[in-house]
């Protein structure tokens, strides 16, 4: 299902519908680590990458509003390329990691009240604090530069300037005499 | 339970498909930076599986590293593609050639 949802990814004609296939990817990785016990991280993923990156990622495909047909143009072009390279790489990929390789590894059965959370805590906040403030300042750099950067200036907005009010004096004030006029139902009464 | 070679091979296989996503979507931004996620996602599954089947916390410490990277880097990313359409009009990476001389 994976696999399928992350062909569906690269092949989907839409970008909106690229998007929720890669959520759902994310969704199926999330499951999948459940299942190797790391609670904490499948959780993680599913609130930062569900929650917040793809809604990102939502938000600007259809904000741009592209033109896709332009954009597919190349889709049958590099098809045998792309499909090449991969063939080649995923298969010295599998190659390397054939079962004989690593058959000695087995899965550890963790007692029922571990709690992966908790062990991920102890040391995160002791042997790794440091690498951990790190993270905060860069997504502290990348809050900046995003906003920075998309930031249009100034909005135009509707609000006194009470300095402005003021300090208004009579020299914007113009006063104009001209002669008074006759309205044209006045002369047939 | 699954082995983990099947863990592995998983893996090998979604690092494929976004690598060929990249090669063959060369034209589209937007899926390109979806497939750098997904390719990371493929590296993190793998460092998931050795950090359950060795017992050793320290893989899931940089995948929780590696997910604050990759967020930073779609938030930004998405940022210049945002400044990069309201200045040129167009995603399409053959037509942004203005350094070409």
């Amino acid at each position: 299902m994976l696999v399928f949802s992350a062909v569906m990814v690269v092949c989907a004609r839409n970008p909106v519908i690229s998007a929720l296939y890669l959520v759902y990817a994310f969704f199926n990785s999330a499951v999948l680590w459940m299942l190797l016990q790391a609670e904490f991280l499948s959780l993680v993923l599913i609130f930062v990458y569900v929650g917040a990156v793809m809604t990102l990622f939502m938000f600007v495909v259809m904000m741009l509003n592209i033109d896709i047909e332009v954009l597919r143009k190349g889709f049958v072009k590099y098809l045998p390329l792309g499909l090449l390279v991969v063939a080649i790489v995923v298969g010295m990929m599998i190659y390397i990691i054939m079962p004989e390789h690593f058959s000695s590894l087995a899965a550890i059965k963790q007692p029922a009240n571990y709690s992966n959370t908790k062990a991920l805590g102890m040391v995160l906040y002791t042997q790794y604090v440091y690498p951990f403030e790190i993270a905060a300042v860069l997504l502290l750099a990348a809050i900046i530069a995003a906003i920075s950067l998309t930031h249009l200036g100034k909005p135009r907005r509707k609000v006194q300037n009470i300095n402005k009010q003021l300090s208004a004096n009579k020299s914007r004030l113009r006063i104009i005499k001209m002669p008074s006029e006759k309205r044209s139902g006045d002369e047939s009464a | 339970m699954m082995s983990l070679n099947a863990f592995l091979i998983l893996g090998a296989i979604l690092f494929g498909i976004s690598f060929a996503g990249i090669i063959i979507n060369r034209r589209n931004l937007i899926i390109l930076l979806m497939c750098v996620e997904l390719m990371l996602l493929a590296v993190n599954t793998n460092f998931i599986a050795f950090s359950h089947y060795l017992n050793d916390t320290k893989g899931q410490i940089f995948v929780f590293f590696i997910l604050t990277v990759a967020a930073a880097e779609a938030a930004i990313g998405l940022a210049i593609l945002m400044v990069l359409f309201r200045n040129r009009r167009t995603i399409n990476v053959d037509e942004l050639n203005s350094l070409k001389g």
